[in-house]
């Protein structure tokens, strides 16, 4: 299973508001997109995360696939996440 | 302690002189009195309240260096100036060729030499910068209106057209070129610069080196928000260490002494940042910098007083400026006592 990584400079406040130290830049994730980037934070792998999403949402595991998917992709394009 | 400064146009455009005074008095060591050097008799700064003690006007830049001299020791007769920071561009000049009188009389300036103004001037930055590679955007000299014939040759479009001393247009075409040249030249005169343009996001450093190569402090920010005049009107500090690195290296290289704001480029393709401008003083954020945690304003003051002043180590990241605007409502006999006088009690 896929893992990935946040740099450790990277922080997160409890709103889900993200602080790029680098570029001055700024985000801000929506509940579940939190719940999913504290978990890649903890070292957590893709299986560990849909396990959790599909015990806390209803929604079907295709669907969490791509969305997932696209999330992760949009990290990246921030240079929010590496992939290990 | 009195120190004299100037730049109090906390306008739109806004004079660094109102945040390197309340940067010294946020200095908790600071014992004195500021006095306020303008210009004019509206500059926002005079009618602030707890910025400057005492506001005096000194004649324009053009009017020469011995009217500017003259009235410099007429207050100093009854002021005792200990130091003079002149915070904007357009009188530091003047500024370094009376350093020496000025001295002479009891009164202190801690500012860069005239071979450091001019290696920083935008017309030589590039060769400056190629000598100690730095990146710099590729750049040339427009000294008549057929040189802007070889644009071509040298670039694709777009390119930025730049005044010598102030203002900048990003041209998509000869057409548009030719008209940001026949403003440029009507406005600040030859020569022009035609620079590459270069995609990204701006970066700023402001930092004070002591004259020997070192560099006492720096602090790097990303504007938040930019005005329709360029002018940042909100930035976040950040800590990139490569963008540290190349502004080390630039005040090591130049061994410059005195305030300064260093303007860089970050590419979007490369990710490399480009030097875009060295300004030779404090910019008008720099009260960011006290409060990220390095007081570089109340640094130099020690330094003017061969003080010793540690290096700044680091600096808070995530602290954020946000300017505003503010109605100041004063009396018209204040403004008459300027005006009339050229001399002002807050």
């Amino acid at each position: 299973m896929k893992k990935y990584h946040i740099p450790e400079y990277i922080a997160i406040s409890d709103n889900g508001f993200l602080f790029l130290p680098s570029t001055g830049e700024t985000f801000t994730l929506n509940q579940i997109g939190k719940e999913i980037f504290k978990m890649i934070q903890a070292g957590e792998d893709e299986e560990r995360i849909f396990e959790h999403i599909t015990s806390e949402y209803d929604v079907d595991n295709s669907i969490i696939e791509k969305d997932f998917s696209d999330f992760i992709l949009q990290l990246k394009s921030y240079s929010l996440v590496k992939f290990i | 302690m009195k120190i004299a400064i100037t730049g109090l146009n906390a306008t739109d455009n806004p004079g660094p002189g109102v945040p390197v005074i309340r940067s010294i008095l946020h200095s908790e060591e600071f014992k004195g009195e500021i006095i306020g050097l303008i210009y004019d008799s509206l500059e926002p700064g005079i009618y602030m309240k707890d910025i400057a003690d005492k506001c005096y006007l000194i004649p324009y830049p053009s009017s020469g260096l011995d009217s500017l001299f003259s009235r410099i020791v007429h207050i100093h007769e009854k002021e005792q100036i200990d130091l003079i920071i002149p915070t904007l561009d357009s009188e530091l000049f003047g500024f370094i060729k009376i350093k020496d009188k000025l001295e002479a009389i009891g009164i202190k300036t801690f500012v860069p030499t005239f071979d450091q103004l001019n290696f920083r001037a935008k017309d030589k930055l590039f060769d400056f910068c190629s000598q100690h590679n730095i990146k710099v955007p590729k750049n040339i000299l427009i000294n008549s209106m057929q040189d802007m014939y070889t644009i071509p040759q040298n670039f694709s479009y777009p390119v930025v057209v730049k005044g010598i001393f102030y203002d900048a247009y990003i041209v998509n075409n000869f057409e548009e070129a030719m008209t940001a040249f026949h403003k440029m030249r009507a406005k600040w005169g030859y020569p022009i610069i035609v620079q590459e343009f270069v995609k990204g996001t701006e970066f700023n450093v402001v930092a004070l080196g002591d004259g020997t190569g070192n560099t006492v402090g720096a602090v790097s920010m990303r504007k938040l928000y930019i005005t329709d005049k360029g002018k940042g009107w909100a930035g976040i500090t950040i800590d990139d260490p490569n963008l540290l690195e190349i502004s080390y290296k630039l005040i090591k290289e130049l061994k410059w002494k005195s305030g300064m704001e260093l303007e860089y480029m970050k590419s979007a393709d490369s990710g490399e940042y480009y030097l875009l401008e060295i300004n030779p003083r404090f910019p008008a954020w720099v009260y960011l910098a006290p409060e990220a945690g390095q007081n570089l304003p109340y640094a130099l003051v020690k330094l003017a007083f061969n003080q010793h002043v540690e290096n700044f180590k680091n600096f808070k990241t995530g602290i954020i400026f946000v300017r505003s605007s503010w109605d100041l409502i004063t009396d018209i006999s204040k403004f008459e006592e300027i005006a009339v006088k050229g001399e002002f009690v807050l």
